[in-house]
């Protein structure tokens, strides 16, 4: 075998031992690599108890109410099985909407109310003018669809 | 015909030099049309609004940081490989381009996550494996510098490169593999979720970015090889004549 031979079999080796290395180890962290929560994890007690951790979901639509001091909103995360009761107090995102993605960090406290300290809007992969946003919307096509911005659901799928 | 003739450093030298204001003069021409397409004829985006009009940058910039990365790693396996000089030289030449893209990507998404997230920064699988990539854009400059013997510091930065690679389906990849703030691709291989104007618009731009890529490492390739063959006939023949 030549040298160069042998050279190029330990780089392709290497690589995929290194591949595969990573590949092990990402799996094994899958669970401290994922952003956030979901509403049915947090309701499953799936969800660090001492710290503050990350929820994510839509907010469900007409669960918006905005207190009297207008900094403090109360809403609900779902994910469509389950939602969950936030408390928030401070600006939100523009993006913020009923119907679309939020991430929220903070705790779930005794009564089962997840108090936020930040709130982060979510937004999916659709880019179109409102007027095809409207038609979509219209034809009842999943593209316009408030889902969650694409974790692994059919329809944030490119068509 | 010979097509390893181009393989060497002192014919390489003069190709470069003649490619590089076409590639640098159409990378302009796409720009120019680029940006018009995306900032005046493309559609304000239904949810964003004008704020979306950052993808026209944000996007190439991102797609080139990793491409950048690939053709490096590319090189650096034939420097290991087959020990040419060319190829080290060019892996040094696009580093420094790489590095560039994956800064404004990560800078105008900071820019763009303030007005739509809410934030400019989180740490989501996302954002936080494209500022491991510049980190390795880093390492290979500092690491190829790093040796007395430009030679040696060769090999151990492609050895560098080459592992890096593990980081590029990681970055393409993280948006589906985990929840990220991150959205996830709006243009894959099985299609697009993006209104066409748009579309046309950021891949015009992305063509604009790869042409200045390849100008402007065609354009330090041939500083870095009249360095390294100072001593060679042809350089000082260059020099005198």
């Amino acid at each position: 075998m030549k040298p160069r031979t042998k050279r190029a079999i330990a780089i392709v080796g290497g690589l995929a031992a290194l591949g595969i290395a990573a590949a092990l180890v990402l799996n094994a962290f899958q669970s401290n690599l994922v952003f956030f929560f979901t509403p049915t994890q947090v309701a499953k007690n799936e969800v660090p108890k001492d710290r503050t951790f990350r929820m994510g979901g839509l907010v469900e639509p007409g669960s918006l109410v905005r207190q009297k001091d207008a900094l403090t909103v109360n809403f609900k995360i779902t994910d469509g099985a389950q939602s969950i009761p936030v408390v928030y107090t401070g600006i939100l995102p523009d993006l913020f909407k009923e119907g679309k993605g939020v991430v929220a960090q903070g705790k779930v406290h005794g009564d089962g109310m997840f108090k936020a300290s930040e709130v982060l809007a979510k937004h999916d992969e659709n880019y179109m003018p409102p007027e095809a946003a409207e038609a979509l919307k219209q034809a009842g096509h999943p593209m316009a669809k408030e889902n969650f911005a694409g974790q692994g659901q059919a329809g944030a799928k490119p068509r | 015909m010979n097509w390893f003739y181009f393989s060497s450093p002192s014919t390489f030298y003069g190709l470069a030099g003649r490619l590089a204001p076409w590639l640098f003069a159409l990378a302009a021409v796409t720009a120019a049309w680029g940006l018009y397409l995306g900032l005046l004829v493309a559609p304000t985006d239904a949810q964003q609004g004008e704020v979306y009009r950052v993808i026209f940058i944000h996007v190439p910039t991102a797609w080139m940081s990793m491409f950048l990365y690939f053709v490096m790693a590319c090189y650096c396996g034939l420097t290991l490989v087959f020990n040419t000089r060319l190829s080290a030289m060019m892996a040094r030449a696009i580093a420094p381009t790489g590095a560039l893209f994956t800064a404004v990507a990560l800078w105008t998404g900071s820019f763009w996550g303030k007005p739509t997230w809410g934030t400019y920064w989180v740490w989501d699988a996302r954002l936080t494996s494209e500022l491991v990539l510049l980190f390795l854009y880093f390492g290979f400059i500092a690491l190829s510098n790093a040796f007395e013997d430009p030679r040696r510091g060769d090999r151990a930065a492609a050895l560098l490169a080459i592992i890096g690679v593990v980081n590029l389906p990681i970055i393409y990849f993280s948006v589906q593999w985990w929840n990220t703030l991150h959205q996830g691709s709006s243009v894959s291989f099985k299609g697009t979720s993006m209104h066409v104007t748009m579309l046309t618009g950021m891949l015009v731009m992305s063509f604009s970015a790869w042409f200045y890529a390849a100008g402007a490492a065609l354009v330090r390739v041939r500083s870095i090889i009249l360095e390294r063959e100072r001593r060679a006939h042809w350089v000082r023949e260059l020099k005198e004549g």
